[in-house]
């Protein structure tokens, strides 16, 4: 197995989707939870588009990086619908954790 | 010809001269940001140093470049850096002066 | 291990690093900073991998946008919960309104978090076997890709791809892009329906951030337009285009140059729906020829360009306005 660049840029991204899953899952707080979200999809368009660099040659695989402009642009605006949904929680029941996890960790 | 290469040997040797020198003011910038005691001196800290060091780093790439647009983008974009930053320093700072204890706590006026 | 090798693994050490930061930085908005570092680095980590558009779209959006609608997710939390507005003290810390704020950002138990790190490990590990399996060089779509180029209508393989060859992947995204601020939209209290977003102005009339949003604006205008149009032959597009009118509309918007729109306003309905509307029209106009979405080799290149003028007024318009929000009340939120 060989060492290339794209091979480093797959297993970074595979680690910050590890790193991703391991704050979401951590963290209580809403905001956090959003931002660990986001490590995580950024790591998995950096899967993607490593995994489009494995062409001989200069140029790199087009597809790929048109799917990961697509998703960025997604992954932005569900962030702003899940920045809105906490937004509103907290207006609401002036807490920034989820019920459920308010009362586990004493209040 | 080897004018040509003689031209292109400076000119990497120049990049590579300026571009340390503005690599060593970023770490200088940096190593007063966490060195230093209170966040108006570290604000002074970091902009002036990172200003410089960001000029000396397009400045040396400045010899790379092939032609005087290319020189051209790359002034306009350190200008717009340092534009930005010199932007966000006063802001910084003067929302911090205006929560430091003591100051008539106008809230949140830039 | 040549240099470039070395670069990218430092780079890539890098990138680990702001991200570990960010997930478990004690305090949120220095998580958040993090955040926007990182995003800057993967931007970094695109140039390496030769995806200059995806370069250009990740600091933009991933790092810049996402940035702002986290800090302002952060203050909006710190108004509503009251923690604004303590003091600091002299070093600048602000340490009463940080453990007010640890006080909402429990950390897990130790047990917990041990479980959860060995379960991400786990599957981090299956995924790296995964990826290191793989072969070493695939020719991807790459071939096919370049043998249609000539007949695409532009020279950019990435537009090509987004705007021709998957036009209908990126019809969908513009929609998704317009339900999100539906969605959005649709959280906005009962009684301030139709008002404007929430974005805070407090820039002085003479100060530096009215300075700012005076000489940035135009100037961004114009970079923004370029990129639209330059998407064609060299890297750009609409989406990298559209983000930048979409930021300096709100830095003109926070410095007091320009008046957030209202939800109600038509004009601003129009706008945003310019791009999905031009797009399906394109796209049904092709079907009575043919194909839904199939563009003739001749009529492609102004066909793309038609769609490309009315999708980034829309991303500009759609982006602003889901990183504003939803109106707040006035007076004392």
């Amino acid at each position: 197995m060989t060492i290339t660049g794209a091979l480093l840029y797959a297993l970074c991204g595979v680690v910050l989707i590890g790193v991703g899953t391991y704050g979401f899952m951590t963290r209580a707080h809403l905001l956090r939870r959003v931002l660990a979200f986001n490590v995580i999809g950024s790591g998995v368009f950096l899967l993607i588009g490593a995994l489009g660099r494995r062409t001989a040659g200069a140029q790199a695989d087009p597809v790929p990086h048109a799917l990961i402009i697509t998703g960025i642009v997604v992954a932005l605006s569900l962030t702003a619908l899940a920045v809105a949904l906490v937004l509103r929680h907290v207006g609401e029941t002036g807490r920034v954790v989820l019920p459920e996890e308010d009362a586990e960790e004493g209040g | 010809m080897p004018y040509q290469t003689g031209l292109a040997m400076l000119a990497n040797t120049a990049t590579i001269i300026l571009v340390l020198l503005g690599l060593f003011f970023f770490v200088a910038g940096t190593v007063g940001l966490l060195r230093f005691p209170d966040l108006h001196s570290r604000l002074h800290a970091l902009t002036k140093a990172d200003n410089l060091g960001l000029g000396l780093v397009t400045l040396g790439l400045a010899f790379q470049m092939d032609d005087a647009w290319s020189v051209a983008k790359l002034v306009l974009i350190w200008l717009l850096a340092v534009l930005a930053a010199a932007t966000v320093a006063q802001l910084v700072a003067r929302a911090a002066l205006s929560r430091l204890p003591g100051a008539d706590g106008r809230g949140d006026e830039p | 291990m040549t240099l470039g090798l070395a670069f990218d693994a430092l780079l890539c050490l890098l990138i680990l690093s702001a991200a570990g930061l960010a997930v478990c930085g004690r305090r949120l908005f220095a998580s958040i900073a993090f955040f926007v570092t990182y995003g800057i680095l993967i931007g970094i980590s695109w140039l390496r991998l030769g995806a200059v558009d995806v370069a250009l779209a990740e600091v933009a959006i991933g790092a810049g946008l996402t940035g702002v609608l986290l800090i302002g997710a952060w203050a909006a939390i710190r108004r509503r919960r009251g923690n604004d507005g303590l003091a600091l003290d002299a070093t600048g810390a602000m340490n009463a309104a940080d453990e007010a704020e640890a006080g909402d950002d429990p950390v897990m138990p130790r047990p917990r978090r041990l479980v959860a790190a060995v379960a991400c490990s786990v599957l981090a590990g299956l995924l790296a076997a995964a990826v290191a399996a793989l072969p070493a060089e695939v020719p991807g779509l790459l071939p096919a890709v370049t043998e249609k180029l000539a007949d695409s209508g532009v020279s950019n393989p990435v537009t090509a791809v987004l705007l021709n060859f998957r036009a209908y992947d990126t019809l969908m995204e513009s929609i998704v892009l317009l339900m999100a601020l539906v969605a959005v939209w649709a959280l906005t209290p009962e009684a301030l329906w139709g008002d404007e977003p929430g974005l805070r102005q407090h820039a002085r009339g003479d100060g530096v951030l009215a300075t700012f949003g005076k000489v940035l604006p135009p100037l961004g205008a114009l970079v923004g337009a370029y990129l639209i149009w330059a998407g064609s032959d060299r890297p750009g597009g609409a989406f990298q285009g559209g983000t930048i009118l979409a930021a300096v509309w709100l830095l003109a918007i926070m410095a007091g140059m320009a008046r957030a729109p209202r939800q109600s306003s038509r004009f601003l309905r129009l706008a945003l729906v310019a791009g999905p509307v031009v797009f399906l029209g394109v796209g049904l106009a092709g079907a009575a020829f043919g194909v839904f979405l199939g563009f003739s080799a001749e009529y492609a290149k102004r066909l793309i360009l038609l769609i490309e003028l009315a999708l980034a007024v829309s991303i500009a318009a759609t982006l602003a306005l889901l990183v504003a929000g939803t109106p707040v009340a006035r007076g004392g939120s």
